[in-house]
């Protein structure tokens, strides 16, 4: 043991583990497959129309679970209704359920709006429960005339508009809990919510890439290549600003060699040396910053691009899973006696354990799964249905 | 003559009724509670000016000082917290460092256990020559900008007007956010309420007149606490006097009510 290694005694402890890290990973996810969706219906960007919709299904149903993890990392999870009655208006936490609400409110009500022409037409075709559920969901209106049609494509715009906002500051809000933190010097930093909410959008078009591509082959339909192409374009340059940001971060600070910097830079060079430096940064952001420089410059054949559209967004998944493991378990392995760090060994079956994170991955995709029986993902299905 | 049995009788019966309700009330006696302060001896007072007066919340002003050139490490005041707050092993309200610091101003630190076995022996796992060496204890700073209150998102962490920074476990949600705001780490989530924990400075005796546990226990007076408005008491005089006092993280700008004596510059 390194005898000038000197951990608080209660520093030894992990309270934020790895429910924390899912959290702003699943709505991390959210927020990126909105962003596709926002620059189909606000800003007209039409090779994006083959995923409009199920990016909105996506973020839905990555949405509806990402409260899961909060509550299962609390300790006492049934008094988490006084966050929202009772709340602190000094607390940054506090914020935390009404932007929630707000977020899948409205992305609930868009993908109503969006899918009302197709509910309206499987309400006519369905029988028994299924009619019922589908009334229910086009709030029995079934006026399909041009003029309700244009005032819904209006009202889908102004609510995706208002949803840029609402998505940004759902993540960059997460990324403020951290960087609100002036105990941590390796979370105390105004940048951290513009790095959550960068990294967020590439986290969220990454999956929706991989999704589209994967549930594509796996349904023997053809994958529309140039949405892709437009996608990776689109991901090429968020991630380029991610990087950057979280590079200028570690510069900055080791530039200035503050008082913070010697603590983090142990840190950087110590405990995360491997899953800071060699894969966050150098296998899982050097690597698919060169992949994505040559999908974006280079004419591909169709096939060799999407197999790399798709490697590059599994590798960035994992890139922003180990920055924010990075920044939630590794700011917390560094203990405020700033001459030490603790260690962090995930159990299996904790309630916060690696079992419970698999099962909390997997929910998103049972619920996507449940929400593709009721709401066509792709305007092909429905073209053949009708 | 003796008495005719008819008076004797009347007598046996008063006799009897007599018994009875001396049994009765008794036995009242034994199963009615009995007023607290009846029951147990009054504890001389030891913050003076607090027993026999209102207690106004809002004109009360602490200091908790610690010298650290009187601690010996002994570990008496974390066995007496312990006890205090029946505190699960591996989580501390207060703890105590020892710092050696050896002829190239390279500085080890270590608290086992807390340090609430005491220090008996000396390090076995440095093979250097140690120049100096000395204790710091540790306790809640009772700041009085203070990060916790700020994170909490249900104002179960709050600031009493008094200056007390307490937890109400009846409302904490148990999110950590406390722990993860104090800069201190003098919080931990207690593992059988599952709510944040933390020292109280011993609100509950202050409030009667009594010191903080740890105060109480100290042998060598390395704990003082005392009342700021009480121009006599020893913690005024400290902290109006010569003396040099310091805060633990002052770039923090929590502004701490605990200061220390004779606080050393390695001291974090």
């Amino acid at each position: 043991m390194d005898t000038l290694n000197f951990v608080f005694p209660n520093d030894l402890h992990v309270h934020w583990s790895m429910m924390i890290v899912l959290y702003p990973y699943l709505t991390g996810l959210v927020d990126g497959s909105f962003i596709v969706a926002a620059l189909y219906y606000v800003f007209g960007v039409k090779s994006l129309k083959p995923i409009s919709r199920f990016s909105l299904v996506f973020a839905l149903a990555f949405l509806s679970c990402a409260m899961f993890p909060l509550l299962l990392h609390l300790g006492r999870p049934e008094r988490n209704h006084n966050m929202m009655i009772t709340p602190s208006p000094t607390s940054a936490m506090s914020g935390a359920g009404y932007i929630f609400t707000v977020a899948i409110v409205l992305i609930a009500l868009i993908v109503l709006l969006v899918y009302r022409p197709t509910l309206v037409k499987l309400r006519n075709q369905s029988k028994g429960i299924m009619n019922v559920l589908y009334r229910v969901l086009t709030m029995d209106s079934t006026n399909l005339s041009p003029e309700s049609l244009e005032l819904d494509r209006k009202i889908i715009k102004f609510l995706v508009a208002i949803g840029i906002p609402v998505a940004s500051v759902l993540h960059g809000y997460v990324g403020f809990l951290f960087g609100g933190v002036k105990a941590n010097p390796s979370w105390s930093t105004p940048l951290m919510p513009v790095i959550f909410l960068f990294s967020a959008c590439v986290s969220g078009i990454s999956a929706l890439i991989l999704a589209y591509i994967v549930i594509k082959k796996l349904t023997n339909q053809p994958v529309d290549v140039a949405c892709v192409r437009t996608c990776i374009n689109v991901l090429a340059g968020f991630f380029i600003l991610a990087f950057s940001f979280e590079m200028l971060e570690v510069f900055s600070h080791s530039y200035l060699k503050t008082w913070y910097h010697h603590s983090v830079e142990g840190l950087l060079n110590g405990p995360l040396f491997y899953s800071f430096w060699v894969w966050q940064v150098a296998i899982c952001s050097l690597l698919p910053l060169f992949l994505l420089g040559w999908l974006c410059l280079f004419t591909l054949k169709e096939s060799v691009f999407q197999f790399f559209a798709a490697a590059v967004s599994f590798i960035l998944l994992l890139q922003v899973l180990f920055m924010r493991w990075n920044v939630v378990i590794g700011g917390q392995l560094m203990s405020k006696s700033t001459r030490g760090y603790t260690e962090f060994h995930p159990e299996w079956f904790d309630k916060e354990g690696i079992l419970a994170v698999i099962v909390l991955m997997s929910l998103p995709f049972l619920v996507l799964f449940i929400l593709s029986r009721i709401l066509p993902l792709w305007l092909e299905e429905e073209s053949i249905s009708s | 003559m003796g008495k005719p049995d008819a008076e004797l009788d009347k007598e046996r019966r008063a006799f009897i009724k007599k018994v009875l309700n001396g049994t009765i009330a008794g036995s009242l006696l034994l199963v009615l509670p009995m007023p607290i302060t009846a029951a147990t001896p009054e504890f001389p007072e030891q913050i003076s000016g607090i027993r026999g007066k209102k207690w106004d919340m809002f004109n009360q002003r602490f200091a908790f000082i610690v010298d650290i050139t009187r601690c010996i490490g002994c570990g008496s005041c974390c066995v007496a917290d312990r006890r205090e707050y029946h505190v699960p092993d591996g989580y501390y309200r207060t703890w105590v460092e020892r710092y050696l610091k050896d002829f190239n101003d390279e500085v080890y630190v270590d608290s086992p256990n807390g340090g609430l076995d005491g220090y008996q022996s000396p390090r076995t796992d440095i093979d250097v020559e140690i120049r100096d060496t000395f204790f710091v204890p540790k306790l809640c700073n009772m700041c009085k900008e203070p990060p916790c209150v700020q994170v909490c998102p249900v104002g179960a962490t709050f600031k009493t007007p008094d200056g007390f920074i307490l937890v109400d476990r009846e409302r904490c949600v148990g999110c950590a956010y406390c722990i993860q705001a104090c800069p201190y780490s003098a919080r931990y989530l207690d593992p059988v309420t599952r709510t944040a924990e933390k020292c109280t400075w011993c609100y509950h005796r202050v409030r009667k007149g009594l010191l903080p546990v740890c105060v109480n226990v100290c042998p060598t007076g390395a704990r003082k606490f005392g009342d700021l408005n009480d121009k006599s008491s020893e913690v005024y005089k400290l902290l109006h006097e010569h003396e040099v006092l310091t805060v633990l993280k002052k770039d923090m700008g929590t502004y701490p009510a605990l200061y220390y004596k004779g606080l050393r510059r390695e001291v974090v």
